[in-house]
């Protein structure tokens, strides 16, 4: 086995963790932002990825061109999901944990359900676009652009999450994760605060399903294996940090990548697992988390 | 003092709180500028009273802010008209550094002006001034009640009330917060005071409320109920 084959697979392992660090960030933003697991969040990865596939089908616009706009509708539909759903579960008053695992389940369920319905279980992809195809190469090193090029647009978004932690909303984020009845005492709207913080966490699960349309299949259930990693990873990371989700996305990517070259493709997620198994025993906070 | 137009006043006020009758008909008023006091042994009611007014606790009965009913708005609401409460346990953001604490205070309002209140937060606790970049998990009790002072000023309110802020603090700082209390009235703030510390408080209040068991047994001025050792002994424990 030559060195440029494992520098190859790392790297192309570690680019694919990004995304999976992208996907963790959404879910541990909300998970820390008001201690809800969103259990849909894989079927708003497999929602990103449709619309990806129809508006290109419709309108011919290469999914990169969509990027702003699905990750838009992303945010509406987090905004809508909050609004609708989950602040109705805030007043239950008995095992209120439990109504919110089942609500999000039940969202999952439902929007699986609806996408086989209306498009049918076949794998789908999208053939021409402006990535596809086409690769990188560092001396013998050869990448796919779609998986550079989702790799750089998670670093941006891991770089405006960092941005907007700066800004005025950003401490109002931070204020709410904190202590989400005293930030009513000086006047900020708790409701608004975590409608936005779900519209921002379905919003980068969003740029990451339009990035995988570029080069993943498209089928209802695709989301549910992005949405395990990203449970491995949040797990990892540590639950509510989002840098942590960066560092754990990146170490996931890299042994899955690194376990299917060493061991068996067909295997590549056991390495996954068994971190997890892992982080629950030793260190069951994960990296950064501050529980 | 005139009562006629009061700046807070209850009616028939009753709270529940974890299950339990907390006030019972509390009728209440407070005029524009003064310093009222709320006394009694622990469990009278008096925190729940305060969290009451500010939302936080299911109420019924009826509470009016400069005229206007406030009762069942929802507690970010109640903050925007200007009422401010320093709660039990100063509820900082403990990961965020004291300037941003501060800033948070202005949140909900908007114009250049927003941000004015900090040379009297200043002015008062310059000790804040020297700490902008820390965390507020940081700073030592008496400084972290200065910034949860601090931090309901920067709500720009007309009515502030306090939460016991002398707890948990060396006695050397409780002058100091006391000597603020004072100040912040004089710039015009009405105030609202709930203390253990019977003696300190009835020395700045004008007047108070003696609270037992979710109801008010005596209101009068400051002095008076100071001055009145069957009052103290049979309402306040002392």
């Amino acid at each position: 086995m030559s060195a440029t084959l494992i520098a190859q697979v790392a790297i192309g392992g570690l680019l694919m963790g990004l995304v999976y660090a992208v996907v963790a960030a959404g879910l541990t933003l909300i998970f820390g932002l008001m201690d809800v697991v969103n259990f849909a969040h894989g079927a708003l990865l497999m929602v990103a990825m449709y619309a990806t596939l129809l508006i290109h089908r419709a309108t011919g616009l290469d999914p990169l061109v969509q990027l702003p706009l699905v990750a838009l509708l992303l945010f509406g539909a987090g905004v809508v999901i909050y609004r609708g759903l989950i602040a109705r579960t805030l007043s239950v008053r008995v095992n209120a944990g439990m109504v919110q695992i089942f609500v999000t389940f039940g969202l999952s369920i439902f929007l699986v359900g609806a996408a086989e319905f209306l498009f049918g279980s076949d794998f789908q992809s999208i053939n021409a676009s402006f990535l596809g195809g086409r690769s990188l190469a560092f001396g013998a090193i050869i990448l796919p652009w779609p998986l550079v090029a989702s790799g750089i647009v998670a670093l941006l978004v891991f770089l405006g999450l960092f941005l907007l932690s700066r800004t005025e909303f950003g401490h109002a984020l931070e204020a709410t994760r904190e202590d989400h009845e005293a930030v009513a005492l000086i006047g900020i709207d708790r409701d608004r605060v975590f409608g936005i913080g779900w519209g921002i966490g379905t919003a980068s699960v969003g740029i990451a399903g339009v990035m995988l349309a570029n080069f993943y299949y498209i089928a209802p259930d695709v989301g549910t294996n992005f949405a395990l990693i990203a449970y491995v990873t949040v797990a990892l990371g540590g639950f509510g940090s989002i840098f942590g989700a960066l560092i754990a996305g990146l170490i996931i990517g890299l042994v899955e990548a690194l376990t299917a070259l060493f061991i068996d493709p067909a295997l590549k997620q056991i390495g996954i697992f068994l971190i997890y198994l892992a982080v629950l025993m030793i260190r069951p906070r994960g990296l950064f988390g501050h529980l | 003092m005139s009562l006629e137009r009061p700046l807070l006043e209850t009616r028939r006020l009753f709270a529940h709180y974890r299950g339990l009758a907390a006030l019972h008909g509390l009728d209440l008023a407070i005029a524009p500028g003064e310093i009222v006091a709320v006394v009694g042994a622990n469990g009278a009611g008096k925190s729940t009273l305060l969290r009451a007014i500010a939302g936080q606790v299911a109420i019924s009965g009826e509470i009016f802010f400069d005229g206007a009913p406030i009762a069942g708005l929802a507690p970010h609401r109640i903050s925007r008209l200007g009422i401010a409460l320093v709660p039990e346990g100063r509820r900082l953001f403990p990961r965020l550094a004291v300037e941003d604490n501060l800033r948070l205070g202005a949140y909900a309002r908007r114009g250049p002006e927003r941000f004015r209140p900090l040379d009297l937060v200043f002015e008062l606790f310059p000790r804040l001034r020297e700490r902008l970049r820390q965390r507020a998990e940081t700073l030592s009790g008496g400084e972290q009640q200065m910034l949860a002072i601090g931090r309901a000023l920067m709500t720009a309110p007309r009515l502030l009330m306090l939460d016991e802020p002398s707890q948990g603090i060396m006695p050397r700082l409780v002058d100091d917060i006391f000597a603020a209390i004072a100040r912040i009235r004089a710039g015009g703030v009405t105030i609202l005071i709930v203390e253990q510390r019977l003696a300190e408080t009835l020395a700045i209040a004008d007047r108070a409320y003696v609270m037992q068991t979710g109801r008010i047994v005596l209101a009068g001025a400051a002095g008076a109920i100071a001055g009145n050792e069957e009052v103290r002994r049979a309402y306040l424990g002392m």
